[in-house]
């Protein structure tokens, strides 16, 4: 049996500029590439399958399978971009690990490159993290400069060019082909599949791509082995990964743990949700993932145990939210967030998010009418599978779930105003502190 | 509806999202409402421009990091950002012309993204994240202090030319909600004191520090570094923040860690492993 928490990607981030290669390599950096050197490209994809690592980026897809299907017989050259684009509401796990231990990625990135036989690897972070991107400049700088990338890694004649490539503002970009579209220089708009990207990704040539974490795993499990990673988790669901808590909760962050832990467990490691308040409703992997309750607290957080319930495990963006909390504000605002990030390139998504905010919207103000509930589901039900990409499928999660879970807030809404039924400023963390009582936090330099 | 729709009595005249949408302009009082979708486009008779030759050859250079060239697009939109202040016709006829684009093309990418601006932005843009968590944990009373403070109101910049407000979609620093960012630096937990503490400081030409980064550059100096030219900046800061390491410092506390691998420190000289 493992232990609760699991520490591995976020091992060293405690570390005095963990950042620096110096630092990473202090800690055994840089051992899991001369390893897999020495193997077989193949091999490299064959561990990663057996060690049974599913990607961590929302969609769950067996890694090293998508890694065997780079067709090795097509001439063209092969690609990998990592997406460290971000975006999805409640995720933030990949930012602080490149600002901490960017290396551990440019290891992952490197091995995985070889393993698919890639000359180019690209990292496609969003450019709203400025100092994450400096991190991820400057590690990729040092590690051609130490031989682990560039022409001839580490003297055994394999040559890899590694990108750093700052996006410019648009979540959609996340969508793995949408993703291929930026990189391209083109608006970020997704891609009809198939072909799918393993066939014609990048430049229209093999091409995988994976999302941060699910990257950074990859030294881990060359080190380990696959037999060591798959020790932890569940039985379809293996290793340890990285789960983030936020919102009403006593203490918010980062936590690794091998899939299947319960979100009682991490609240109770944790210290709970805020004092005085109970759990109204959570996200289990962001706010693309259908919402869940109290009751639902010791569902396993794997891919098949949140799936058993109807959601998504995603990115494991845990948003708890307490009693204080309209849900018909949250979702509003969510529905706006897919509203503006929606790339218009199909009429259910574009249009549709547009509907859903006009209604959610009057709904807030307690001026909902008779069929709004109907409307919203039906608009939904001609969004979900119609759309061109996953967003307009995640942009009705949060609208569906809520009005399963909780169908009297949407019916006070004919009459009622949220912020009536739920004043907002009980919502926020400094409730009992008049704003100008002085700050909680004032940033250094600031004063 | 008038000045100051954001009174904690009559929270209804939000009507919601900061975000708002087409015709929300009364909603925000101090001014129109903002989508990358409804903004008006790049204005066309501008015609002075601050690209030297120098701009050139760095986009060339740019241009010469990818395997195939259009690829640069993004960051070149970013350099041309670092030196206009926005993006402007002739950094439009720039980019197109080194990637063999037209201009409508190179126009229609500039006008897809939110990060690049068809206005000039001050010299720091100042973001806060009003998506659905941050928004209830407190970031429309922080939004709203800000505005209410500068005297603008969403994508406007303040008189003296030194902050450019905008209300950001989720930055990825969720458990520091509610989250500001200043010139794409994070300011953690930030409330609507702190937050009104940083733009004073900056408007007073004072240094500050992001909680998770550097010493804020200006907003010019922020978009040159995501266009790939390194400004020595990403030493200075912590590791991670505090509410990164909870998980590790409870394991470390509880005594807590991964399994052992089979082999610690296996050395380079060793790869039967992968057949375990």
């Amino acid at each position: 049996m493992t232990d609760l928490l699991t520490p591995v990607l976020t091992a060293n981030w405690g570390d005095e500029r963990a950042w620096k290669l110096v630092n990473y390599e202090r800690v055994g950096g840089y051992n899991a590439l001369r390893k897999a050197l020495q193997i077989e490209p193949a091999d490299v994809v064959g561990l990663v399958k057996d060690s049974g690592l599913r990607g961590r980026g929302g969609a769950g897809f067996p890694t090293g399978m998508k890694w065997s299907f780079i067709p090795q017989d097509n001439p063209k050259p092969k690609y990998l971009v990592v997406n460290a684009d971000e975006s999805e509401p409640g995720t933030c796990k990949d930012m602080p690990l490149m600002l901490a231990s960017p290396h551990t990625l440019v290891e992952g990135v490197i091995i995985s490159a070889y393993a698919i036989r890639a000359a180019y690897a690209f990292i496609y972070v969003r450019g709203e993290v400025l100092h994450v991107v400096r991190r991820l400049q400057q590690a990729v700088r040092e590690a051609y400069s130490a031989g682990y990338a560039g022409r001839n890694v580490l003297g055994t004649g394999y040559d890899l060019e590694i990108v750093v490539h700052a996006g410019a503002g648009a979540y959609i970009c996340g969508e793995e082909t949408a993703l291929l579209d930026s990189l391209e220089g083109r608006r970020g708009q997704p891609r009809l599949r198939p072909p799918f990207p393993a066939v014609a990704g990048l430049y229209a040539s093999p091409t995988v791509i994976n999302n941060v974490e699910s990257i950074a795993s990859v030294p881990a499990i060359v080190n380990g082995g696959a037999e060591w990673f798959s020790s932890m988790g569940t039985e379809k669901s293996k290793g340890m990964t990285i789960y983030s808590l936020s919102g009403h909760v006593n203490n918010p962050g980062q936590f690794e743990a091998p899939l299947g832990i319960t979100l009682r467990q991490l609240l109770d490691v944790a210290g709970g949700i805020r004092d005085g308040h109970q759990l109204k409703f959570w996200t289990p992997g962001g706010s693309s993932t259908p919402m869940l309750t109290a009751e639902h607290l010791d569902i396993p957080l794997d891919y098949e145990g949140v799936a058993s319930v109807k959601s998504m495990l995603g990115t494991k963006a845990l948003q708890c939210f307490d009693e204080t909390t309209s849900v018909v504000r949250t979702v509003l605002r969510w529905t706006e967030f897919y509203k503006h990030e929606s790339c218009g390139k199909c009429t259910p998504c574009r249009e549709g998010t547009w509907w859903l905010v006009q209604i959610l919207k009057r709904m807030e103000e307690g001026r909902g009418q008779e069929g709004d509930i109907e409307k919203l589901l039906d608009l939904c039900d001609n969004i979900l599978g119609r759309s061109f990409c996953a967003l307009g499928d995640g942009a009705t999660s949060p609208i569906t779930s809520a009005i399963q879970f909780f169908p009297d807030e949407f019916e006070a809404a004919m009459h009622t105003p949220a912020w009536e039924l739920f004043p907002y400023e009980r919502s926020t963390i400094f409730v009992r502190e008049p704003a100008t009582a002085g700050a909680a936090t004032v940033p250094t330099g600031a004063n | 509806m008038s000045a100051d729709p954001f009174e904690p009595q009559a929270p209804g005249a939000r009507t919601g999202h900061p975000g708002g949408d087409i015709g929300s302009e009364e909603v925000m009082g101090h001014g129109a409402m903002k989508t990358h979708f409804d903004e008006p486009s790049i204005d066309f008779s501008v015609d002075q421009t601050l690209l030297t030759d120098n701009t050139i050859v760095e986009m060339r250079s740019i241009a010469a990091r990818y395997p195939e060239v259009r690829s640069a697009l993004l960051p070149m939109l970013h350099l041309v950002q670092s030196v206009e202040g926005r993006i402007t016709p002739a950094g439009i006829e720039a980019c197109a012309s080194i990637l063999n684009l037209t201009p409508a093309e190179v126009s229609g990418v500039a006008t897809f993204y939110t990060m690049y601006k068809r206005r000039p932005v001050g010299e720091y843009h100042v973001g806060v994240c009003t998506t659905a968590l941050c928004a209830i944990m407190g970031g429309d009373e922080v939004y709203s202090a800000l505005q209410d403070h500068l005297g603008i109101g969403n994508d406007e910049t303040t008189d003296d030319g030194v902050i450019t407000l905008e209300h950001l979609e989720c930055n990825a620093a969720c458990d520091y909600a509610p989250l500001m960012m200043v010139n794409w630096e994070f300011f953690d937990n930030t409330t609507p004191q702190s937050a009104r503490d940083v733009v004073d400081a900056l408007r007073a030409g004072v240094e500050v520090t992001s909680t998770r980064g550097a010493r804020v550059c200006t907003w010019k100096q922020a978009e040159r570094v995501l266009a790939g030219f390194p400004d020595g900046r990403a030493d200075e800061g912590p590791t991670a923040g505090p509410a990164s390491l909870l998980g590790l410092r409870i394991a470390r506390e509880k005594g807590w860690s991964a399994p052992p691998p089979p082999k610690p420190d296996a050395e380079s000289s060793n790869g039967e492993e992968h057949n375990a």
